[in-house]
């Protein structure tokens, strides 16, 4: 393992400090329990936005703590979800009076633990659960679709309504809304390795790779051989198409999510893909993002996300939003 | 059973889960994240670093304090199962002492029972259900029967953990991240079965050397 390291047990905390202090501007880091919130606390009455996750997805959600977006982020450990005294230190730091909105990845231990956090946190609260991977069989049989790429829009789009005044419910009704509007799928072709495993977390031989895989290596639909970019692209949007089933000449926002270990030099060339694939399914790209937003450490690989927009989305998506790993109008 | 007790098991447990971590780690990254015995050791550190302040409360006080203890721990969804565990044992004995098997089998049903709520997984589903609830059933049957020395029984616990592990072999999973795997999850034991099963073992083990 080569990884920039002091000791294994110092990673979380470490990084956690060198971000506080890279965007002192923005945020502010509190330990013991680990929560991230705004620099400055946001408008008496305004619904305050909480989520969280295991580490290693950075800048997801960390780095979408700010104006225009989340109040506060709970980081767990890497890969394992945070512990609900997190939530609700968090959820006291930075309630304004409006109520809290958590926003969770549909994975069980993440459920869980928002879960307990709700049920003993005393301050009005409701859940908006994201679950925009279609590589996973949505069905009464499984955990159901995991919450990946997808969630940071559902981050933008509620906490923009939240900062323009909407109500806990009305935020909670667009933020699930966005949910039911997105769709992600991904594909790794290696895999990365935690800190404290010391090894990856799965083998892949280096012909292959794993489509639909998730956020933490974890095994998706199937494995294959690797593919030319424009066909690899076409099973991810065609999947992704086929359940969001867009109107001919139906606008959407394109994005394409870099897993930690992929330049954006083929990031930008996936998205050249996908821009061919939608034109020839008639549906048009309005809006656009390509980076590395949701990563798994070191994975190589990448997702695509697409996102049905409307008028309401629109509105959201273009508001101003001031962020460490987004910010645009102003 | 004491507090005392109490701690020298999870002492137990430690000591078990070192000796087979690497088993445990490679269930866990065929069909899971392969962090559960990251995570496990986080909560036993938790717990032992507070063993003095542990030791001055009665048994129910000490196990709630365990449960919180490691409910903002371990993280996953082995925080809030482990810690409900801990947490319906401790609401079942109250003040109460451990003192006869119908207490602890009650207790650990009462727990069995707040996993299963939190976690919404049931026998069959591969996951530590399919430990946990056989073992449970079986204890309280034993005890209602009456007819065993304490050895007889804890062997027979013993032999129905091991039975619910390798029972997750050969099925898919239905809930956690293996569900996502499909029918790629069969041929492997589930991982959190795998540590009900040794926990169980070490806790049967460490008492049928006791008095």
């Amino acid at each position: 393992m080569k990884k920039f390291i002091n000791h294994v047990d110092d990673v979380l905390t470490e990084s956690l400090n060198g971000f506080g202090l890279s965007h002192s501007d923005i945020l502010k880091i509190h330990l013991n329990p680990n929560f991230i919130t705004r620099a400055d606390k946001s408008k008496e009455g305004k619904v305050s936005l909480i989520s969280g996750g295991g580490s290693g997805h950075e800048p997801l959600h960390g780095g979408f703590v700010g104006y225009g977006m989340l109040d506060a982020a709970c980081p767990g450990q890497i890969f394992t979800s945070p512990t609900p005294d997190q939530m609700i230190s968090a959820a006291q730091a930075v309630d304004n009076g409006g109520g809290i909105l958590f926003i969770v990845k549909n994975y069980s231990g993440d459920l869980m633990n928002f879960e307990m956090a709700s049920e003993m946190l005393g301050i009005e609260n409701v859940t908006v659960l994201v679950n925009d991977d279609v590589a996973v069989e949505d069905s009464s049989f499984t955990t159901g679709r995991r919450g990946v790429a997808g969630t940071m829009i559902v981050e933008k789009i509620a906490g923009s309504a939240a900062e323009a005044g909407a109500s806990l419910a009305e935020c909670k009704e667009l933020g699930d809304h966005v949910n039911k509007m997105t769709a992600s799928m991904g594909v790794a072709f290696t895999s990365c390795t935690v800190p404290a495993a010391g090894k990856p977390t799965f083998e892949i031989a280096h012909d292959e790779m794993e489509i639909g895989v998730g956020i933490h290596g974890e095994p998706g639909r199937r494995r294959e051989k690797t593919k030319s970019a424009d066909e690899i692209t076409r099973d991810l949007v065609d999947t992704i198409l086929e359940d969001l089933k867009p109107d001919n000449n139906a606008e959407v926002l394109l994005h394409v999510n870099g897993f930690g270990g992929t330049p954006l030099m083929e990031l930008y060339l996936l998205f050249n893909s996908a821009a061919k694939e939608l034109g020839e399914n008639k549906v048009k790209i309005s809006r656009s993002l390509v980076g590395n937003y949701t990563t798994s450490l070191e994975m190589a690989g990448a997702s695509i996300t697409i996102c049905k927009l409307d008028e309401k989305i629109i509105e959201h998506w273009d508001s101003p939003v001031h962020t460490a790993a987004l910010r645009w109008g102003m | 059973m004491s507090t005392e007790i109490i701690l020298q098991i999870i002492h137990e447990v430690q000591k078990a889960y070192e000796a087979n971590a690497s088993e445990i780690e490679k269930l866990d990254q065929a069909i899971g994240d392969g962090d559960h015995v990251i995570n496990m050791r986080r909560g036993m550190r938790a717990i032992l670093e507070i063993e003095a302040q542990l030791g001055s409360l009665n048994p129910g006080d000490a196990l709630n304090k365990i449960g919180m203890t490691l409910l903002s721990s371990i993280g996953g969804a082995a925080g809030p199962l482990f810690a409900s565990m801990f947490m319906g044992m401790a609401k079942a004995l109250g003040s109460d002492h451990m003192d006869d098997g119908k207490t602890v089998a009650k207790m650990f049903s009462a727990g069995v029972e707040m996993v299963k709520q939190r976690g919404k997984a049931d026998i069959g589903d591969k996951t530590m259900m399919d430990v946990l609830i056989p073992v449970s059933n079986l204890f309280s049957e034993l005890v209602l029967k009456n007819n065993l020395s304490k050895n007889e029984m804890l062997q027979k616990l013993m032999d129905e953990a091991e039975g619910g592990m390798l029972s997750t072999k050969d099925i898919a999973a239905t809930k956690g991240r293996a569900s996502y795997l499909g029918d790629r999850a069969k041929g492997h034991i589930d991982p959190g079965a795998k540590s009900c099963q040794l926990i169980i073992f070490t806790i049967c083990d460490y008492l049928m050397n006791q008095e």
